[in-house]
């Protein structure tokens, strides 16, 4: 009880004081940053999550072969879940006795649970979002079956032993997922007059799919309840079963949003470590005093503790409050950049800020603070004895343990978290060398220097621990500045550019070898650039290392997805210029042995690794080559991209079409038109919609990076303000000698701009590099982004940083010339 | 019997004292083989030039630092035997200090620093006592003022206040004058030896002003290192 009565009251007493006012503040803006990030990155996760579930058309799906068991629908409904079904087959539509393969969904009331199926009424109509299914007996077609067949809205077709009339055209279909390449045309009808069209029998090939949609809670309570319950012939599918490209662009978004709270984390562990010093110092003296009264070091280190304890709760529970209401005033600023009203927080994010506030206080801040207790009564009797400091290594380490494990716990993966944390300790072991040679320096300089020119650069070299600290402090703010004001703007607009205006929005696939010619003549006299033609040849894998691949021994439903359907393979010995080598090498020659590149997404799902042999089987044939390289592929840039690629002589021999894409103006559509009629066997796609789908995307992250900046602005001016704190007492004590001995305030004045504008020009020197390096390697090994080099990073930098610096150091010593030294005097005695 | 008596008697007591430091130019001597023996109740000043020791035999006396050699013996506890916070659990409400520049935390109001020491011991009474000390220095209408706004004056006394808050057994005063100009400085010294008087406490009182010792039982002169008796 006593120690906990003393505690509380020398929190308070310490709190009236002002002694914890930066070290909360620094707290408090940690918590808010993570907790705002936090709840954002939250609600906009669950909408990205939504907008994921669009392109399931649900929140859940089950795809079976066969009907599902009845108990599925009984769960569903008792779980009060929304309900829709579809089935989708092959089959051919008959026009004036013309055949034509079509894909036929049939689907329910209802249908789509999530997202929009956008439909036009006529080819001219604008798009609408459809409200209802076709009607029975009525038809929707996507509209290059009109331009196949010659057919008009309103004309009709006979699908097995039923006749329906057109009705609609169907732009985009939310659920298209893993089928963009589906050659044939889209045809939806009503799953009620399935049974008359006689074309679904029990052993019809068909996919079902039951579609749900719900509350979270019950939609996960259903999916606990039937994964154990799942038909061999069915899974369920997931986000990561819709679109790469899709999902390429949302990773991405995420990372962005992880990095920019994260660079707040780690300036605001900067102004707590400066802030701890300080309190340090300036508690040392209380501590000696009540040490010569009595009090144990351990009753003082447990008293520490408790208010350390209770500092964590309150500024944690301001700062999540903060946090809270800077996200509600952010969202709401934003609510014309986000296209849907976004879902509330989950509370999740209020435990991390709190977790957060404790590992930065504890990390950044005990090693010194502990050192506290131990401070020597003999203090009071002499004031040469400092304040025991913790050593360079400890101090290091206990900072560097907290650093990572919050970088690890917000970026959520390994990788991301070393580049940034490598970043972060060569930017300070660097800062620390150039500035202990500064100090050097300024300590030969000042011998020849005169007047105030002497006085500043001899501040810098007297005090060379506090120096070394500043650089280091404003090294790091200026660094997150830089990193969010320049490298963010870059890195946006590079990853922006990997989408351009004039990105691939249409597809052609099943391009003869013979019509090759033809067609890149047609293209060209229409001044349509493409991005090249690529064979493309459909297997499946069916063995690695000689071992069968069977679906059912993945664990993972996506690995099982993959392994069970065909790929589309390709060779060539040009590598696409959005994909990049991460391991093993790309073959050069056109006659190179026979192997394989593959993706190292898909490697990871299905465990292939380089060196492994993969055959492919393509109907009674099939073929082998070792794995020899890894690719990334950036599936957002819209090209044309394979899985696995195999070398010329793998796969030149057997029977391929070719696929190409490129980019069509909306003035060009009636080249479409012309396309299909004279290469009628040739499929065109259009994905526009799924463009603009995945440009929704991106802008919707930049939003949100563009608000966490305003957090880590404010947390490296406040690490900045804690530099300038640092040694605030020490030179007040001198300004007071210095006036005392007759100095002008001009000189005085002076002296504190040279020596903070010197302290700018090499904190900003090297925050720019640093931040120019650590862009880099974000762009290179996170984001792989082409990133160059920024002279705003520079000239901001560097400039920026003398300036800002300069003056801010005018300005903190300007209260020290105005009042009179006697009062300094006093107060440091 | 007459021995028992006169070591239950005894609050300090050094014997073959001496504290040796290492400086730039090597070892140097500060304190050599000294005797002290002071009894509850007395008052000694310990006068010496500038530099001569005496803060540090105060120091050493206190337990606030290690002797070199000697033994030293506060409260019959044999310092050499304690560490740091076995010490400082022995001083806990039994010395009290008072110092040349006051040692008062800025942070704290006046009254909040003379409760420091009975909060420190979990003292139930801390804000009567405190008040009480406060009225004792004449400063009751200066209990939420903080040192800043005292005069140099009035911040020894709040610290005299602090020290003999808790009703410690042995004051050490270093230099309690030294911040204060003459007549200040002859106040303080009034204060502090008629409360000293009031509790009967023994009292330790480093100073160079030969004035000032004179108020007190004995007078010692540190010179070189050794301790001399003064008439």
């Amino acid at each position: 009880m006593r120690i906990l009565r003393f505690s509380l009251l020398g929190l308070w007493r310490e709190w009236r004081s002002g002694e914890l006012r930066l070290l909360s503040f620094s707290l408090i803006l940690a918590v808010a940053a993570v907790t705002s990030v936090g709840f954002f990155t939250d609600r906009v996760e669950q909408a990205l999550q939504q907008q994921g579930n669009e392109l399931l058309a649900a929140d859940l799906v089950i795809e079976s072969s066969n009907p599902l068991p009845e108990e599925f629908n009984l769960q569903a409904a008792a779980e009060g879940l929304e309900m829709a079904q579809t089935l989708s087959f092959p089959s051919v539509v008959m026009v004036r006795d013309e055949p034509q393969l079509v894909q036929v969904k049939a689907v329910s009331a209802g249908y789509p649970l999530r997202g929009e199926l956008l439909i036009r009424e006529l080819p001219e109509s604008p798009i609408v979002a459809a409200e209802r299914i076709p009607q029975p007996g009525r038809v929707w077609v996507e509209p290059r079956l009109l331009l196949l067949l010659d057919l008009h809205p309103g004309d009709s077709l006979s699908l097995g032993e039923r006749r329906f009339s057109i009705e609609r055209l169907i732009e985009l279909e939310p659920d298209r997922g893993g089928n963009l390449f589906q050659l044939a045309p889209r045809v939806m009808i009503d799953l009620q007059d399935i049974p008359s069209t006689g074309l679904v029998s029990a052993a019809s090939r068909v996919k079902h799919r039951l579609l749900l949609a719900g509350p979270p809670s019950s939609v996960a309570r259903f999916r606990d309840w039937s994964e154990p319950r799942l038909p061999d012939n069915a899974r369920i599918l997931s986000i990561s079963d819709a679109r790469p490209e899709l999902r390429n662009a949302l990773e991405r978004g995420s990372r962005f949003l992880a990095l920019a709270a994260l660079v707040t984390v780690l300036v605001t562990g900067a102004a707590v470590a400066l802030s701890t010093r300080r309190l340090v110092e300036r508690q040392s003296d209380a501590v000696a005093v009540m040490r010569c009264l009595g009090a144990q070091s351990s009753f003082l280190r447990n008293s520490l503790i408790l208010r350390l304890l209770l500092l964590i709760l309150l500024t944690g529970l301001a700062g999540a409050l903060a946090g809270y209401l800077a996200q509600i005033i952010i969202t709401n600023l934003l609510s014309d950049w986000l296209t849907q009203s976004l879902p509330p927080p989950s509370p999740r994010p209020l435990l991390t800020g709190l977790a957060t506030g404790a590992i930065t206080l504890f990390g950044f801040a005990l090693p010194p603070l502990m050192h506290l207790p131990k401070v020597s009564p003999l203090k009071v009797l002499r004031r040469d004895l400092g304040v025991v400091q913790p050593g360079p290594w400890l101090l290091g380490l206990s900072a560097l343990s907290a650093l990572g494990l919050l970088i690890y716990w917000e970026a959520g993966e390994p990788r991301m978290a070393l580049t940034l944390l490598s970043g972060v300790v060569v930017l300070l072991l660097l800062l620390s060398l150039l500035a202990l040679l500064l100090i050097r320096l300024a300590g030969k300089l000042q011998q020849r220097a005169r007047g105030i020119q002497r006085f500043g650069l001899a501040s810098l070299s007297r005090h060379p621990g506090t120096t070394l600290l500043q650089v280091c402090g404003f090294g790091l703010g200026i660094m997150a500045i830089l990193l969010l004001a320049v490298v963010r703007v870059d890195l946006l607009s590079a990853w922006e550019d990997s989408l351009p205006a004039g990105a691939p929005n249409r597809f052609l696939v099943n391009i003869l070898p013979e019509q090759i010619a033809e067609l890149e003549t047609f293209l060209a006299q229409n001044r349509i650039s493409n991005s090249g033609l690529h064979p493309m040849i459909r297997g499946r894998l069916s063995q690695i290392n000689d071992q069968p691949v069977i679906p059912e021994n993945y664990a993972n439903p996506r690995a099982r997805g993959l392994a069970s359907r065909e790929f589309n393979l390709s060779w060539g010995i040009q590598l696409q210029s959005d994909n990049q080598i991460i391991a093993g090498a790309w073959w050069q020659e056109e006659n190179a042995a026979p192997q394989f590149s593959v993706d190292k997404g898909i490697a990871e799902t299905l465990g292939i690794e380089l060196g492994d042999r993969l055959t492919y089987s393509m109907g009674d044939r099939s073929f082998s080559a070792p794995v020899t390289s890894l690719r990334t592929v950036k599936w957002d840039s819209f090209n044309v991209n394979f899985f696995v690629i195999g070398s010329p002589a793998t796969l030149r021999d057997e029977a391929a079409t070719y696929i190409t894409s490129f980019h069509l103006e909306p003035t060009q559509e009636k080249l479409a038109a012309d396309l299909i009629k004279r290469f009628p066997n040739v499929t065109l796609l259009d994905v526009t919609a799924i463009l603009q789908q995945v440009r929704r995307v991106m802008d919707r992250g930049s939003a949100a990076v563009e608000y966490i900046f305003l957090f880590t602005l404010a947390a490296g001016l406040l690490v900045l303000y804690a530099g300038i704190l640092a040694g605030a007492e020490a030179r007040s004590h001198e300004s007071a000698i210095l006036r005392t001995l007759g100095a002008a305030r001009k000189q005085l004045l002076g002296a504190a701009a040279i020596e903070f504008a010197t302290l700018g020009l090499l904190a900003g020197l090297l925050a720019s590099l640093g931040a120019f390096i650590t862009g880099q390697l974000l762009a290179q090994q996170i984001f792989q982004l082409e990133y160059g080099f920024s002279l705003w990073l520079w000239l901001g930098g560097v400039g920026g940083a003398t300036l800002g610096i300069g003056l801010a150091g005018l300005f903190s010593a300007w209260p020290l010339v105005v009042r009179p030294p006697i009062q300094s005097l006093r107060q440091t005695e | 019997m007459a021995v028992n008596a006169d070591k239950l008697n005894i609050q300090v007591q050094a014997r073959d004292l001496q504290k040796v430091v290492i400086g730039p130019a090597g070892e140097l001597t500060i304190l050599e083989r000294l005797d002290l023996t002071v009894h509850a109740g007395e008052a000694v000043a310990i006068l010496g030039a500038s530099g001569s020791g005496k803060s540090t035999l105060l120091g050493l006396l206190a337990g606030l630092d290690e002797a070199t050699g000697g033994e030293i013996r506060l409260f019959d506890q044999d310092l050499r035997s304690l560490d740091e916070d076995a010490r400082a659990a022995l001083r806990a409400g039994q010395v009290g200090f008072v110092f040349q520049n006051f040692q008062l935390l800025p942070t704290l109001t006046a009254l909040e620093n003379i409760l420091l020491p009975l909060e420190l011991t979990g003292n139930s009474q801390a804000r009567r006592e405190g008040l009480n000390a406060l009225d004792k220095v004449g400063l009751a209408q200066r209990a939420d003022h903080y040192p800043r706004q005292l005069s140099g004056g009035e911040q020894q006394r709040i610290a005299i206040a602090r020290a003999i808050a808790p009703g410690p057994k042995i004051l050490f005063a270093d230099e309690p004058t030294g911040n204060l100009d003459q007549e200040t400085g002859a106040q303080i010294i009034q204060l502090l030896l008629k409360l000293r008087r009031q509790i009967d406490v023994a009292l330790i009182l480093v100073t160079h002003d030969a004035e000032l010792a004179q108020q007190c039982d004995r007078r010692l002169l540190l010179d070189k290192g050794c301790l001399e008796a003064m008439q």
